[in-house]
């Protein structure tokens, strides 16, 4: 009950500071309520049990990537004039249609969802490891290895690219 | 209900209580100690030898005139002292002050918690810090401000990692991300890893340094350049909130590097039967007999060495610290897997 509550709650914040994000007109307020909604997800992982993944989730997106974020906002003058709002580019319909789509999918996974029987949780591979943070890291080098490499190699690429991108004449 | 609510209450009290009052009379230590360091008395007036300074400054700084600029992000602005305050405490939950012990009959642990991710947890918890500098500065809508959180930030985001990279290898000497078994760890090793893992230590105090804003890494606050630093548009008790999160931050430095590298709360070599007559100071003492060297030579620090340009900073630490505490990562995995 007390968990359902929690879970209900922090679903609720997540879902209102997402809109928040998109809705807000000032660009660093929206990306403070990108952090908090990341901090709510967080804290989603530690009511699921997973208080690695929550961790990881604050150190890495809350703290680290946004902080990016929020340079590139305050560095670039994003206060555009009032006629920028009657930008001639902008795809409305074809936004709207991707909303459209989105709901449709979210729909049909929810009624599938409540058709199907019940799923039993499918215990995962033993572990000769026990706690949260050995298992995850047993399962990253056993049965998710090559995943978890070619995710590696594309930070690797990105990475090269930035710095090619940077110095030109190296 | 008294185990699972009365009890973690209390601790929660009294090592938010004590911070508190620590960070106050750092302070006043701080103050003492520069005015030594350079031939002076330092605050004399309040109470004998001016020990009732930190009461006379927070109320001071309570009943100073609190002003908001008319240009300024009210909500940032509010906001941002409280986003600096509030990790610099939190961080407390998971740090060890001692092991299990008897009180009243009761056995109390000397920690308010012991999470299997602690380590991890206080390091994401001070990313989360970042935000203060980076709020107050944007939010004051004036250029200096500005400029020192635009300092900050980068500062702090690029010692982080050569921080996080020395934590990962004391990681795999204990084998576990809970400060209370990287103690233990420790304890069975018979070595303290500030002897196992120097170089990690050695990083580790000077991104501390670095990560927390104290000399000769304070460029936030570089007076001569910036005025003030990104809290020059704070005044009352919001800028006092700065002053605590800052000094509550060299505490939590303390702390952790006491525990990771001085073995916690273990009393000097632990496993020497011949020194056991020590067992009759209690554990906590030496982890505050420990935490204060560490938070003594900050200050001894920022009394000694001038202050670092912004590039030779910069250089230092992506050029020297983060290569040498990548190689001494690799090196520690090496003989790690030679030794097993």
């Amino acid at each position: 009950m007390a968990q359902a509550i929690a879970f209900y709650f922090i679903a609720a914040c997540i879902l209102g500071f997402a809109v928040l994000v998109v809705s807000t007109k000032d660009t660093v307020h929206s990306v403070l309520f990108l952090v908090l909604d990341f901090l709510f997800v967080a804290a989603l992982y530690v009511l699921l049990g997973a208080e690695f993944l929550a961790a990881i989730q604050v150190l890495v997106y809350a703290g680290g990537i946004v902080v990016l974020y929020l340079f590139v906002v305050m560095l670039v003058n994003l206060k555009r004039p009032p006629e920028a709002h009657s930008d001639p580019h902008r795809r409305t319909m074809l936004g709207f249609l991707l909303a459209a789509a989105v709901m449709v999918e979210v729909g049909a996974i929810a009624v599938y969802g409540f058709s199907q029987p019940a799923m039993v949780a499918v215990p995962g591979a033993a572990t000769p490891v026990t706690g949260n943070t050995a298992q995850i890291g047993w399962l990253l080098y056993t049965s998710y290895l090559i995943p978890f490499e070619i995710a590696s190699m594309l930070l690797l690429v990105a990475m090269i690219g930035a710095i090619v991108l940077a110095k030109r004449e190296l | 209900m008294i185990d699972t609510l009365v009890i973690p209450l209390l601790k929660i009290v009294i090592v938010l209580n004590a911070t508190l009052v620590s960070v106050t009379y750092m302070v006043l230590l701080e103050r003492k100690v520069i005015a030594w360091a350079q031939s002076r008395l330092g605050p004399m007036r309040v109470g004998p030898y001016g020990i009732l300074q930190p009461v006379a400054d927070a109320v001071k700084l309570m009943i100073k005139e609190d002003i908001t600029p008319v240009r300024a992000d009210k909500w940032v602005f509010t906001a941002a002292p409280i986003i600096s305050m509030v990790p610099a405490l939190i961080v407390y939950a998971v740090i060890p002050f001692g092991p299990e012990v008897r009180l009243f009959g009761r056995q109390v642990t000397l920690y308010i918690t012991d999470i299997n991710v602690g380590l991890l947890y206080i390091v994401s918890v001070a990313s989360v810090g970042v935000y203060g500098i980076i709020l107050a500065g944007y939010a004051s809508n004036s250029k200096y401000p500005l400029l020192a959180s635009l300092r900050a930030s980068a500062q702090l985001i690029s010692y982080e990692v050569a921080v996080t990279l020395t934590l990962v290898s004391v990681i795999m000497m204990a084998g576990s991300l809970s400060m209370v078994s990287i103690v233990r760890a420790q304890e069975s090793s018979h070595m303290w890893y500030a002897f196992a893992q120097p170089l990690a230590f050695v990083i580790f105090f000077i991104g501390g340094l670095a990560e927390t804003n104290r000399a000769p890494f304070d460029m936030p606050e570089a007076e001569q350049e910036l005025t003030g630093g990104f809290h020059t548009e704070y005044s009352g008790m919001r800028f006092a909130l700065f002053f605590l999160a800052e000094y509550a931050n060299m505490i939590v430095v303390s702390s952790v590097a006491t525990t990771l590298f001085l073995g916690g709360w273990l009393r000097p070599f632990p496993n020497v039967a011949f020194l056991s007559f020590l067992d009759f100071v209690p554990s906590w003492t030496w982890f505050l007999a420990k935490s204060f060297v560490f938070l003594y030579i900050f200050i001894w620090v920022r009394a000694t060495l001038p202050r670092y340009r912004y590039d030779q900073l910069m250089r230092l630490g992506w050029k020297v610290l983060i290569p040498l505490a990548i190689a001494n990562l690799v090196v520690t995995g090496i003989i790690k897997v030679i030794l097993l």
